[in-house]
This record gives structure tokens, sequence and C-alpha cells, in this order.
């Protein structure tokens, strides 16, 4: 299919052609990483900028794996910088990107539109790898490639997410994204969890997690942030355990299986109980091994190479 | 650099043949004014006899007493690199103003005479009337009150924490008897911080689905429903700023059904726009209060027409474009506004028929200048010659690098707008765009 977008922002407005054709990708570059020398010259001489505002340790590396793979020129830009100074900080830096003549950027940011905002300020492709509250379109399509791989089709299938919703960049682009494969999608946490108006997203809204497992096929469990307890958001992580915590217990009242899916980095027997998150229900790992895959079909992809080759 | 604008000392002057909008009586039809010495002779029909003063032609011009924005922000002192009293009084001129209120959020706040004098010094060889607003509380910091006996002689209309509100509903209350005694208004910004918290727009179905953290409407609306009770208690004039919420209206309205001494004013972005237009990300849709939802507007504009919302003011905010340039949640809340209200009112309250001419002008000069005591916003025999002359069938694009003022953070660049400015007279000076 012709693939005509330059930036990966966020996985809102994908249709359900793009992102399979995104995921297809990804799976045959899932094969390359099978072979003995798991690299390929795709995007040789391509420059790429990974601009990570915000501590990040597994979504950086699985950007930078997937650079090597492909053999892009990478180089490295962590900060982590006070509010204040963090506008003046990424539009200077977006200066030097133009000035050096890279490629592609990859994002991670704390404000929401951060990479929207880059957009506006250089010409090179700018891939969002999480901003504030609002996309981290990767983190989507490495799930939906994991549901893929165990589900096949994912039209009519029933995904509750559960957690903080509304401080969720995670739950977001993957609402959009299993939205766009047809499946329907729940949400699943206290009240205070829950952003306003989340009907809107024509979600299921449980704040039962009983209800919540005996809806749905797979749970995409959300780490719980233990700082929104200080801002009172939850009363206690024991609270939260009682009310929402998925055990194997819970799973295993449950009429039908159901898989587990978690971003990570995952609170231990907090959001999900410590053994069940290794377990047979559990494709945590899959996770991690697709997230390279489909960073490397969204580097290729977005890089424009796809289409200069189709042009010529 | 904005510089001050240049202007002619008129001593007589007869305008001739303009369409005469009196805001007293809510009236508009064809007449001369005669003003001698700054102060208004006569309105009427005078005949083409021998006349020794000047004759301004403005056949087909609406006048009207000057335009009175009641909720500027200058910068001065402070951020003079944003706005200073002199470009802040250009951008009033440019956009049809003659008198303009600064809030007293600057560094200092204008929390002393002294601050207030220096206003009043810097505004005295300008067109433009400069009625200084004072600080409730010493610093702004919601502790003790200010020396509001003190900065009401040194020429303070009103008193404001703008920018926060009232920090305590017992130090609002200590604040409304104690300026009641002068009286002289409160004027309240609305905002529970704890509602609002670290927000940047409107919680929304829009600030859901962009990620961003939400200001909820209720934050405003439980300071209002505070301060109308404590309004009530002590008979105290309690003003409502930037009202931007439905439920915010339908409390002023019912207030006012009680008998309770409160009056508010909007904002033009906030009857011209709602939160749907910041899926951009762009800055300039950042302000505080946000931008509302389509319903908000509806009220805005039914408040607007059943005289629950007396004012139409800017908030005029200035800010500099690296501050402004950046992503949406860094970027500081605020937009400028003097250069688009007339323009903006004239095309969503006038041409939109939600407002008469002399219901729309009344809501921008008779209007605060009563809420604020001031001698203007009349024609009355005797009254200050304030005036604006506006061509009301003029359409112009928004072209923010023409703006006088210091700052370009608008919302509205490229909008057509319909009203366009043609002079102003006022301290027995003459002004014309482009002299």
């Amino acid at each position: 299919m012709e693939f005509n977008r330059k930036h990966l922002l966020g996985l809102e407005g994908f249709s359900r052609e793009e992102i399979i054709h995104i995921l297809d990708t990804a799976n045959s570059f899932k094969e390359v990483l099978s072979r003995p020398i798991p690299k390929v010259p795709t995007l040789r001489g391509k420059t790429i900028v990974n601009l990570f505002f915000e501590a990040s340790t597994r979504t950086r590396i699985s950007f930078e794996l997937a650079q090597k793979r492909l053999s892009a020129d990478t180089v490295n830009f962590a900060t982590s910088t006070s509010s204040v100074k963090k506008g003046e900080t990424l539009r200077d830096t977006a200066r030097n990107i133009e000035a050096m003549k890279i490629d592609m950027v990859v994002i991670r940011h704390g404000a929401a539109g951060a990479p929207l905002f880059l957009t506006q300020c250089v010409d090179a492709s700018i891939i969002n790898a999480g901003d504030g509250q609002h996309e981290h379109p990767t983190q989507g399509l490495l799930d939906l490639m994991t549901l893929r791989d165990k589900f096949g089709d994912l039209q009519g299938k029933k995904v509750v997410i559960v957690g903080d919703i509304a401080h969720s960049r995670v739950a977001r682009s993957n609402i959009y994204g299993l939205q766009a494969l047809g499946a329907q999608v729940g949400l699943c946490g206290p009240s205070t969890f829950m952003p306003y108006q989340a009907e809107h997203w024509g979600t299921e809204i449980f704040h039962s997690i009983e209800e919540a497992i005996e809806w749905s096929d797979v749970l995409n469990v959300l780490r719980i942030q233990l700082e929104r307890q200080e801002k009172g958001l939850f009363p206690s992580t024991r609270e939260y355990r009682r009310f929402f915590g998925v055990t194997r217990e819970r799973l295993e009242h449950a009429k039908r299986d159901i898989t587990i899916l978690h971003p990570g980095p995952i609170n231990r027997g907090v959001e999900i109980e410590s053994e069940l998150a290794d377990s047979e229900f559990s494709l945590i790992l899959d996770q991690v091994t697709n997230g390279v895959a489909v960073r490397m079909a969204a580097l290729y992809l977005f890089s424009g190479l796809n289409k200069e080759t189709t042009d010529a | 650099m904005a510089a001050k604008l240049s202007t002619t000392k008129l001593e007589r002057v007869l305008f001739t043949g303009g369409q005469v909008v009196d805001p007293e009586h809510l009236t508009q039809k064809k007449s001369d004014v005669l003003v001698e010495k700054g102060r208004i002779v006569d309105v009427g029909q005078f005949d083409g006899g021998e006349f020794d003063g000047e004759r301004i032609d403005i056949n087909g011009k609406i006048v009207c007493p000057g335009l009175i924005d009641m909720h500027v922000h200058l910068r001065e002192p402070g951020r003079e690199d944003e706005e200073t009293v002199e470009s802040g009084a250009a951008a009033a001129m440019s956009g049809g103003f003659t008198s303009i209120c600064p809030m007293p959020n600057t560094e200092p706040a204008a929390d002393t005479a002294e601050v207030i004098e220096f206003l009043k010094n810097r505004a005295r060889d300008l067109l433009v009337d400069v009625f200084p607003i004072g600080a409730v509380t010493k610093g702004r910091k919601g502790e003790e009150l200010a020396e509001i006996g003190a900065l009401v002689a040194a020429g303070a209309v009103a008193f404001s924490d703008d920018g926060d509100p009232v920090s305590t509903a017992g130090l609002m209350r200590r604040a409304l008897e104690y300026s009641n005694m002068f009286d002289v208004p409160i004027i309240e910004h609305c905002e529970d911080k704890s509602l609002s918290e670290n927000g940047v727009m409107n919680e929304s179905a829009v600030s859901t689905r962009l990620g961003l953290p939400g200001i909820p409407g209720i934050s405003e609306d439980v300071i209002v429903a505070r301060d109308v009770e404590i309004a009530q208690f002590t008979g105290g004039k309690l003003h409502i700023a930037h009202i931007s919420t439905a439920n915010s209206v339908d409390l002023v309205r019912q207030a006012k059904k009680r008998g309770i001494k409160v009056t508010c004013e909007v904002m033009p972005h906030h009857f011209a726009l709602t939160d749907e237009s910041i899926a951009g990300y762009d800055p300039n849709l950042k302000m505080n209060p946000p931008l509302r939802t389509q319903a908000d507007v509806d009220a805005m504009l039914s408040g607007l027409k059943d005289g629950t919302i007396d004012v139409i003011a800017t908030d005029h905010a200035p800010h500099s474009i690296e501050e402004k340039e950046t992503e949406f949640g860094v970027a500081p809340f605020g937009i400028v506004g003097l250069e688009t209200a007339l323009g903006l009112v004239m095309k969503y309250l006038v041409q939109a028929k939600v407002l008469t001419l002399p219901q729309a002008v009344a809501k921008m000069t008779k209007a605060p200048a009563d809420i604020l005591r001031l001698e203007r916003g009349s024609l009355s025999k005797g009254a200050p010659a304030s005036l604006t002359v506006f061509d009301p069938g003029v359409s112009w694009t928004v072209d923010k690098a023409a703006f006088k003022s210091k700052s370009r953070n608008t919302p509205f660049e490229g909008w057509e707008l319909v009203g366009q400015v043609f002079g102003l007279f006022n301290k027995g000076l003459w002004w014309q765009p482009g002299q």
C-alpha cells in the first residue's frame, strides 16, 4: 500500500489499513531479529537522533536497538530539565537538529503536543516516543502486534485497560489502535483514574475488576504511579490491590481464558500479582521482543525510504 | 519598538454627520457633536454656518463615548519587554479604546500608592486614560490587605489580586467590607486552585483526547458561588472578572435577582472560540480561564443579551514570543486583546444580532464607567469629551505584525473582522490610525 505519513505522532486518526501495514512490516522485521546476524542495511546513511527529555530505560533501549538493527547512525540526547526551561530547550534543540541535517527524531517529552511542536520547527520526520499524557504510539503498536500474534484478527475482541487511564499515554494509543482494528475497549479503575468524559471514546467503563474480567478477553494492566497517592487520587496500594489488583484467583473465576499485557515497568504485587506476571496468562516478554520489531517498522516506514523506493 | 502615537491638540471641534450612539439612552441617530476645551458642549444638528474651530467629517461613521477596557495587563513595571504603559496605550488606541484599567500583577505589584502614581504619571501625556487597579493584598500574597484607602487616594479605581483569587473566604469578607468604605469594587479572578491544579485547558472531552491536564469549570463556579454569598453578607461591591462558564453566568444571574451587588465581564475570546480549537496545541489558545465548550459560549451570548453580563473587557495579556512559542503545557496563560476586541464584538455580537450596537457600546463604555465610578461613558452636556469614532461597515484582516502592542500572542491572526477605528478624541487630543 502507499504509505504517505511523514510523522508518527499518535495513533488517533490512523486507519485499519495503515495500522495493519505497519504491523505486517513489523512482522517481516521480526524475522530479521531471529537471524544469526540480526541486522539489515535498510537505514544505512540515515541519521536519527533520540531526544529524551524524560527518564526512560526500556523505550529508549528498544528504539536504539531497532536503529542499530537497521544500520542507522544514531545520536542520543537525554536531558531532564526543569519545566520552565523545557520550552526553550526544545526549540533551541530543534534549531540544532535542523543545522545538523538529521533525518529523523525520536522524541520523549513530558509535555503533550511536544512532538507536534517539533514538526513545526524542523523538516525531519518525528517519531513520538511518549508525550505527556497524550500518546505513546509505538507502545500501542507493539501491544497490537502482540495481540495479533495471539489472536490473529482482533475484530470483536474485548480488551480492558486497567489502571490510571487519565494520566496514561499508553491507554490513549491503545484505545485508538484497538478501535481501528475493530476491537472493543473497556477501561477499568477507580473513578478518580478516569478522564473527564471518557465515554466520548465509546469505551465500556468498569469500576469493578471482577466485572471487567467477566467481560474481557485481554487485560492490559497499567503501572500504578505511586505518587498519585500523594495527590489524593487513591487512598493506598492496599486499597487499590483489594479492588483493582489483577490476581490469579480473580482470573481463574473467569469464564474464558484471559491474556495479560503490561507495558512495564511492573509494580509487582500492586497492580498485578507477582507470580501472575510470569505465568502462562502473561505476554509481557513477547511485548518486549515485538517492541523492537515494531520500532524498526516505524523507523523504516516514516523515514520516507519506503516512498522513495516506490517512486523510483 | 512601539513609540508614542502622535496626536493633534484641538480646542474646538465639530464632528459632523456621524451616527451618534448614546449608551445612556441606548439610542443611535445622526447628529453632530460639538466639543470645546475637552468637554462636550452639545449633541444635535448644527447648521452649516460659520465655525471657528476644526470640523471633522464623520459621515457614515459611528461616534460613541470612548471605549473603556477595564481589564488589561500592561506589564510595567517589571516586564517592559512585553508591554509598557506607552505601548499598551498605543495598542488601546489602535483598538479604539480611550481608557484602560491595568491589573496590579506587575513586578513590583501595584500594592502601594507609589506604584499607582507611577502608572498615572507614565500616562499623563498620552491620549489614553489609565485608571489603575490596585492589589487587594500586599504583594498579591493573599495574606494582609493592601493600603486600599491610600491607593484610592492615589487613583486606584478598583482592587484585584487578578491572576489569583482572593485566597480565602475570610480574606474576601474583609476585603469587601473594607473596600466598601471607599465605594470601590473588588474584582475577582474566580479560580479554586485546588480544583484547577496544574491544568492548562478546559477539562473536557477535548482535554481528555489531547492528554492535557484540565481546568474544570467548577474551579470557577465554586469561587463565584462563595463570593456572591460574601458580597451579600458584607454589602460590598463584587465584580467577577473574565466569566467563562455557563454555571457561573447562572450564579451571577441568580445573585442579581437576589439584589446582591455583583457585576461581571466577559472577554471576546470566551464568546468567539471554544476549546475544540486547541487541537493543534497552539499556545496562543492558552489563557486562564481557558476556552470552554460551545454550551458555555452559548451561555455567554445569552448572558450578554439578558444583561447578566454587564461588561466586555479583553484581559489583554502580552507575552514574549520566546515564552509563548513553545509546548502548550509550558507556555504562560494569556493573549493580547486590545486590537481585536472591537472587531470581534462587531462581528460576533452586533452582526450576529446578539446585541444591538448601542447595547454593545454600553458594555464597553457606560457599564464599566458605572462600575468603576469613572466620569466616562456619557455624551451629556459638560461630560469629558472622550470619543471613539469607527466605521461599522469595513471588514479588515487581523495582521499581528501591524499590532501596536509589543506582543503578538493572538489566536486571531488572519481572521476577518468588522468595524474599523476611524479616530479617537480624548484629553483634547485627536488621533487617527496611520497618524
